[in-house]
């Protein structure tokens, strides 16, 4: 039977959750308009006022934001509430210089975890659970958001941070692990060692709630079939809280979005027109419930569909499809935002030129990222412990800029592929 | 007194020494020594020849990195303990190699010769001479 943290907010009826959308709504514009001059300037350019925003009809009136807005506001523009109102600080994985930070009140902190709470029950998380935690916790939202979310619910929780393998498998088998938390590649990489080692007898997982990358149906299949467990999807972006934002249910076929405190819209990425129920672009979130941070029709960049179809697990809000791409050259490489650009920086910083290619793929469930770079003759030295030192120094630059590891490949010049003249800069092989 | 050596940045591909080379064959330069030092991707060719500067611009030409290195080029006895000799010399004034090849020629069958990359070539020079080691003269080498 089916499991609600909220069911009175999780299968409220259409007419209420659009009345609660209208009235926080309207708070919110005049929250933002007092508070964040940044934003104004944005709606006095666009001549809108809070009048004019009556309820969610009128949400396309208000300027759009990007994550070059939040990187021009960095670090104070977009906050909406004295310091002191705030409790927490997330960051998103680096960008050129310049990261995002989002700020929380506890208020703020207690609505996400809810967020989070209402996904670990829709994946059949009680009290009686053991919470295995390990997303990364620190500046990433997806340790501390799954953490609160199995506080609310009572799970014992252990908030056991990415990494370390043999750790990870003695607590799950000892405690006990019912439910996992991790990044999808990162739970295939776990079934795998759980088949090798044999432990597949002593563990006692029922449920996992995978996030913060792509993954395909045939991953999920994978990953049920191994540990023995129902694998469920859940979606988030720090600029909007982190994940929670939306969630799977018992269905699989879509992510329930909060609507309670998110309001969707699918635009056109090029035009920004507001595009009909069902149709595919670029998904736009307006926080109506944030307090320090609140984000009006921040564009994600991820494509997608929504759908209002019933769903059989009884929630009323909409549901999002998986992302099927972005609408900008973001790549996620291992749960982290990867931009191109971040890459040349750093080339340019270490001497090399800016002919390069990144290549993406995912060997055995993980991703992988292998930088190629053509060597000059600035660079190039007869010894051969001194190139491959300039390799080290090279990986060890893209390490701290990027967050992840990749591979660096020295290639000759000219060797990267052109085409009509201007570099192919991507490869992803990722079939997902 | 040094010799010159060419080294060549080269992709780890099939075809990529056959193309070096033939860079080499069609401009009329002549190898006299070589050696690899190879990694997963890419290898340093080293090379001497017997035109230097023809190579470097034949190879500059057709899109490759080149760099030209001071060398040390050496004649030791081509029987048992002949390198051994001239190392130890080097080890004793606690001379650092950094690489080394050795080649034999044709035209001297008492001789082979070996060719060494040396932090500091004087230094290195010294040593050897001060033993009676008498080293390669670059018309030589390229005359081989």
């Amino acid at each position: 039977m089916e499991r609600y943290y909220q069911p009175e907010i999780e299968c409220a009826s259409r007419e209420q959750i659009l009345d609660w959308q209208n009235e926080r709504l309207v708070k919110q514009v005049r929250h933002v308009w007092d508070n964040v001059p940044y934003y104004r300037k944005k709606m006095e350019e666009k001549k809108v006022t809070p009048s004019d925003i009556k309820g969610v009809d009128d949400l396309y009136k208000l300027p759009f934001l990007t994550k070059d807005d939040l990187r021009e506001a960095y670090p104070y523009g977009l906050l909406a509430k004295p310091l002191r109102d705030c409790v927490r600080i997330q960051s998103t994985s680096g960008t050129t210089g310049r990261r995002v930070v989002a700020f929380y009140t506890q208020h703020d902190v207690d609505l996400w975890d809810e967020c989070c709470a209402r996904a670990i029950v829709a994946a059949g998380g009680t009290n009686e659970d053991v919470c295995h935690v390990c997303y990364g916790y620190g500046l990433f939202t997806g340790g501390p958001g799954l953490n609160g979310g199995s506080h609310k619910v009572g799970c014992l929780t252990l908030p056991m941070s990415s990494g370390n393998t043999d750790r990870q498998l003695q607590f799950m088998v000892d405690l006990g692990s019912t439910i996992l938390c991790c990044t999808p590649s990162y739970a295939a990489y776990l079934a795998e060692s759980i088949i090798e080692r044999g432990l597949q007898d002593k563990i006692k997982l029922k449920a996992g709630i995978f996030g913060a990358e792509a993954w395909s149906e045939e991953m999920r299949q994978d990953i049920q079939k191994k540990l023995g467990i129902k694998a469920y999807d859940i979606y988030g972006l720090t600029e909007i809280s982190g994940p929670g934002v939306s969630f799977e249910c018992s269905e699989q076929t879509g992510m329930h979005i909060n609507e309670d405190h998110f309001i969707a819209e699918i635009i056109d990425p090029d035009t920004g027109e507001v595009l009909p129920e069902g149709s595919k672009g670029e998904l736009v979130f307006t926080s109506i419930t944030k307090e320090a941070f609140p984000l009006l029709r921040y564009r994600t960049r991820d494509i997608c569909v929504l759908s209002r179809k019933p769903c059989s697990c009884g929630r009323t809000h909409v549901k999002m499809s998986k992302p099927m791409g972005r609408s900008d050259d973001m790549l996620i490489i291992k749960g982290v935002n990867v931009f191109p650009s971040q890459i040349e920086t750093v080339l340019m910083e270490q001497g090399y030129a800016a002919n390069y290619q990144i290549i993406v793929d995912r060997v055995n469930n993980s991703d992988t990222l292998e930088v190629q770079v053509e060597m000059t003759p600035e660079m190039f030295s007869d010894k051969l412990s001194q190139v491959a030192e300039m390799e080290k120094q090279l990986v060890g630059a893209l390490k701290s800029m990027l967050g992840i590891l990749s591979k660096v490949t020295l290639v000759a010049p000219k060797t990267i592929q052109r085409s009509e003249g201007k570099a192919v800069r991507i490869i992803d092989k990722r079939k997902i | 007194m040094t010799v010159k050596q060419i080294s060549v940045f080269v992709t780890n591909m099939t075809g990529g020494l056959a193309e070096v080379s033939g860079v080499l064959g069609s401009s009329g330069v002549d190898i006299r020594a070589l050696s690899i030092a190879d990694t997963k991707d890419f290898g340093i060719l080293r090379i001497i020849v017997d035109a230097p500067d023809k190579a470097v611009s034949a190879l500059t030409g057709s899109g490759y990195i080149v760099k030209v290195t001071e060398v040390l080029a050496v004649p030791i006895k081509d029987a048992p303990g002949g390198l051994s000799e001239v190392l130890t010399v080097l080890a004793e004034a606690g001379i650092f190699i950094e690489y080394l090849y050795a080649f034999a020629t044709r035209t001297n069958a008492q001789d082979a010769y070996v060719v060494l990359r040396v932090p500091d070539n004087e230094e290195a020079e010294k040593a050897l001479t001060s033993k009676g080691i008498k080293l390669l003269a670059p018309e030589e080498i390229y005359n081989i």
